[in-house]
C-alpha cells in the first residue's frame, strides 16, 4: 500500500530551541498511530507542522507525494487533513448543531452559496443531525457551544471532526478532562474510524491504556526528535521508552 | 416564513414591535400627511438599509470599518452626478446607480484585498484614513460633486410633488409623485432588507459568523477567512452605495453633510448599537429609535420646558431647553447600552427564551 502522509526531517526552531527535531515518519491509509512523549516533547507541536497551523523551518510534509510544506492550513484542510485541538476551540456563540452544520458545510466545499436559506440544505442538516448522534449530542443542539460543560465541549470538537471526515484524521488528546463515563463514547468514534481503510488517525495521548487498545503503531517524541516507532508492545517493552517516557527505569520511582 | 428566508426575528414581543414600525412605514403617507413626517419616514427607511448593511459587517462578520459613509456617499454622488448631468430621467438613474455600484464594488475589493489580513484596529484605522481622504476628494472635485455646495437635481416628474396620480384624494390625502417616491423607496429598502436576510441565513453567511467566532477554528475547516471577509466587505458596500442612492433620489441632492460626514458614520454605530448588532432586525429597531429622538426629542422638549416654565420651576426646565437635546440623546445612548449590552433586539430575544 502506498504511502499517504509522510514527514521528511520535519524541523521547527524557535530562536535557539528546536521544537521539533528532524522527524521522518510515514502513515499509510487504514492506520491508526498513537504519538507519545512527556510533556513539551513536542508532540502538539509537530501535529500543527502538519495541519499547517505552524510553518516548519525545514524539512517537508507530503500528502500522497505532494508537498504541502508551504500551504496554508485552510489549504491543507481541504485537501483532506482534519485537525482537532487540545484546547477547546469551538464558535463559542453559535449553537451546537450550526458548529458542527459548520463543519458539514465545509467537507462539502459549500463556501460560497449565498441565495439559498441554510434551512433547503437538507442534506447537510441530516448529514449534521447524525453526527450530533453519534457523539450523544442530540439533546443539546440548540445550546450554544459556550454554554456547555467541558465533556461536552470537547465531544463537540470530536463531532467536527467527524462532520468534517477528513482523510487524516488528527486528535490531540481527544479525552482530556472528560469524565469516566464520556470518554468511552468519544474512544469508540476513533476506534470506529480504524474501520475505514482509506483513513489515517493520529492520536496524541497521555493514557497508555488508550493507546495500547486503539493504536496500531507507536511513535515516541522526546525532545522534540522520535526516538521509537513500532508496534505498541514492542514500544512500550523498548528501554529508551521505559526510561524516557515512562520514567520507570529505576525500580519504584515517581512516574 | 418562505420570504424571511428561515430567519425569522425569533421573539413574540420582538415580531409585535417589527410588525408595527414597518405597518407604520408603509402607511405612514396616509397616517401622518404633512412633508416633515414623511421626511422623517423616509429617513428611517433609508437608514434601515445602511444600518443593516453594517451589521453584515460587524455584527455578522466581526469587521470594524469606517468607511461606510464613503460608500453611502458614492451611491449618493453617483445618483446626484448622473441626473445632474443626463438631465431627469430613468436612464440616468439607472446610470448613476450602477456606476455607484462599480466604484464601490472596486473600492470595496482593493481595500478588502489591502488590509482585511491585518488585525481588526489596523483595518479600522485604514477605513478611516480612505474614508477621509475621499471625502476630502469629494470637496475638492467641485466641478464634478459641486464641492461643499454639493449638487440639487432634478428627479423624473412622476416623482415630483407637482404630478398627481389620482384626482381624488385618498383618506383625504393628495395622491401625488412625492408619495409615489416614498414607495419606491419603502418597497425597494424592503426588497433589499430581504435580500441581506437572506444572505446571512445562507451558508455564506454561517461562514461569516464563523468567522467572526473563531477565524482560527474557520481557517482549521478549510474555509478562506480572507475570501469571505472582503466579500462581505463588497456586499455591504453595495447595499450601503444603494441606501445612498436612495437618500439622494429623496432629497434631490447629495452633499458632504447628507452624505460623506463622519457624524453619519458615528449615527450608524448608535444605531446598531441600539438596536443590536449581529441580528440584522436592530437596525429597523435602531433607525426608528434613532431617527425619531433627532426628530421630535427636541418637539417634546420644548413642550416640556414651556410646561415646566410656566409651573414656575425655571431651573428644572433649563434641563429641558430645546437645544439641549443632544444632551438628552446621549443620556438615551447610555442608558441604552447600559440596559441592553446586546441591543433592543438583543433584549427582546433574550426576555422571549422559555
Amino acid at each position: 500500500m502506498s504511502v499517504a502522509l509522510e514527514t521528511r526531517d520535519l524541523t521547527i526552531r524557535f530562536g535557539g530551541h528546536t521544537a521539533v527535531d528532524r522527524v521522518s515518519c510515514s502513515f499509510r491509509p487504514g492506520e491508526l498511530v498513537a504519538i507519545v512523549g512527556p510533556n513539551g516533547a513536542g508532540k502538539t507541536t509537530y501535529f500543527n507542522l502538519i495541519s499547517g497551523q505552524l510553518r516548519a523551518s525545514s524539512g517537508a510534509v507530503l500528502l500522497d507525494g505532494v508537498d504541502i510544506t508551504n500551504t496554508s492550513a485552510p489549504e491543507r484542510a481541504r485537501r483532506g487533513v482534519g485537525r482537532a485541538f487540545q484546547l477547546t476551540n469551538l464558535f463559542p456563540n453559535l449553537t451546537v448543531a450550526e458548529n458542527v452544520r459548520l463543519a458539514v458545510q465545509a467537507a462539502a466545499g459549500v463556501h460560497y452559496d449565498m441565495l439559498r436559506p441554510w434551512t433547503e440544505r437538507r442534506d447537510l442538516i441530516e448529514r449534521a443531525d447524525a453526527v450530533l448522534k453519534d457523539v450523544a449530542l442530540t439533546a443539546k443542539r440548540g445550546h450554544a457551544a459556550a454554554a456547555l460543560p467541558h465533556g461536552d465541549q470537547r465531544k463537540l470538537e470530536v463531532a467536527l471532526m467527524m462532520a468534517l471526515d477528513p482523510r487524516v484524521y488528527m486528535f490531540d488528546e481527544p479525552t482530556a478532562g472528560m469524565s469516566v463515563d464520556e470518554a468511552p463514547v468519544v474512544l469508540d468514534l476513533i476506534a470506529r474510524l480504524k474501520r475505514d481503510t482509506e483513513k489515517i488517525v493520529l492520536l496524541v495521548e497521555h493514557k497508555m491504556d488508550v493507546v495500547r487498545a486503539l493504536a496500531d503503531r507507536i511513535i515516541v517524541l522526546v525532545n522534540g526528535a522520535c526516538v521509537a516507532d513500532g508496534a505498541p508492545a514492542e514500544v512500550i517493552a523498548s528501554p529508551i521508552v521505559q526510561e524516557a517516557y515512562l520514567g520507570m527505569a529505576p525500580k519504584g520511582a515517581a512516574a | 416564513m418562505m420570504i424571511l428566508s428561515g430567519g425569522a426575528p425569533r421573539g413574540r414581543i420582538l415580531t409585535a414591535v417589527l410588525v408595527t414600525i414597518v405597518v407604520l412605514l408603509a402607511l405612514a403617507p396616509f397616517l401622518f400627511p404633512g412633508s416633515k413626517p414623511l421626511n422623517v419616514a423616509a429617513k428611517v427607511c433609508v437608514y434601515a438599509l445602511l444600518v443593516a448593511s453594517y451589521d453584515l459587517l460587524i455584527g455578522f462578520t466581526g469587521i470594524v470599518s469606517f468607511a461606510h459613509t464613503m460608500f453611502f456617499g458614492i451611491g449618493s454622488y453617483g445618483v446626484a452626478i448622473a441626473l445632474y448631468g443626463m438631465g431627469a430621467g430613468w436612464l440616468a438613474i439607472f446610470v448613476g446607480v450602477l456606476a455607484a455600484l462599480v466604484v464601490a464594488a472596486a473600492l470595496a475589493l482593493a481595500i478588502g484585498l489591502f488590509s482585511l489580513r491585518v488585525q481588526t484596529i489596523f483595518f479600522a484605522m485604514v477605513t478611516l484614513a480612505v474614508a477621509s481622504a475621499f471625502a476630502v476628494l469629494a470637496s475638492q472635485l467641485s466641478w464634478l460633486t459641486g464641492g461643499e455646495d454639493g449638487r440639487t437635481f432634478q428627479i423624473p416628474a412622476v416623482l415630483r410633488p407637482g404630478y398627481k396620480l389620482l384626482e381624488q384624494p385618498l383618506f383625504g390625502v393628495d395622491v401625488n409623485g412625492r408619495i409615489l417616491a416614498y414607495y419606491l423607496l419603502f418597497l425597494t429598502v424592503v426588497a433589499l432588507f430581504l435580500v441581506m436576510l437572506r444572505i446571512v441565513q445562507s451558508p455564506f453567511g454561517r461562514v461569516l459568523q464563523a468567522i467572526r467566532e473563531n477565524p482560527f477554528r474557520a481557517e482549521a475547516l478549510g474555509f478562506r477567512i480572507i475570501g469571505h471577509r472582503t466579500l462581505a466587505n463588497v456586499l455591504a458596500a453595495l447595499f450601503a452605495a444603494l441606501a445612498g442612492a436612495l437618500n439622494a433620489l429623496w432629497l434631490r441632492y447629495a452633499g458632504p453633510d447628507t452624505s460623506l460626514s463622519f457624524s453619519i458614520m458615528l449615527d450608524i454605530l448608535v444605531m446598531v448599537v441600539i438596536g443590536g448588532m449581529g441580528t440584522l432586525y436592530g437596525a429597523i429597531v435602531g433607525a426608528a429609535v434613532f431617527v425619531l429622538a433627532q426628530n421630535y426629542l427636541q418637539t417634546l422638549m420644548g413642550v416640556a420646558f414651556g410646561a415646566l416654565n410656566a409651573a414656575g420651576v425655571p431651573f428644572i426646565a433649563g434641563f429641558f431647553n430645546p437645544d439641549r437635546w443632544l444632551l438628552w440623546l446621549g443620556a438615551l445612548f447610555i442608558l441604552s447600552v447600559y440596559f441592553f449590552p446586546a441591543g433592543i433586539v438583543g433584549k427582546l430575544r433574550a426576555e422571549s427564551q422559555p
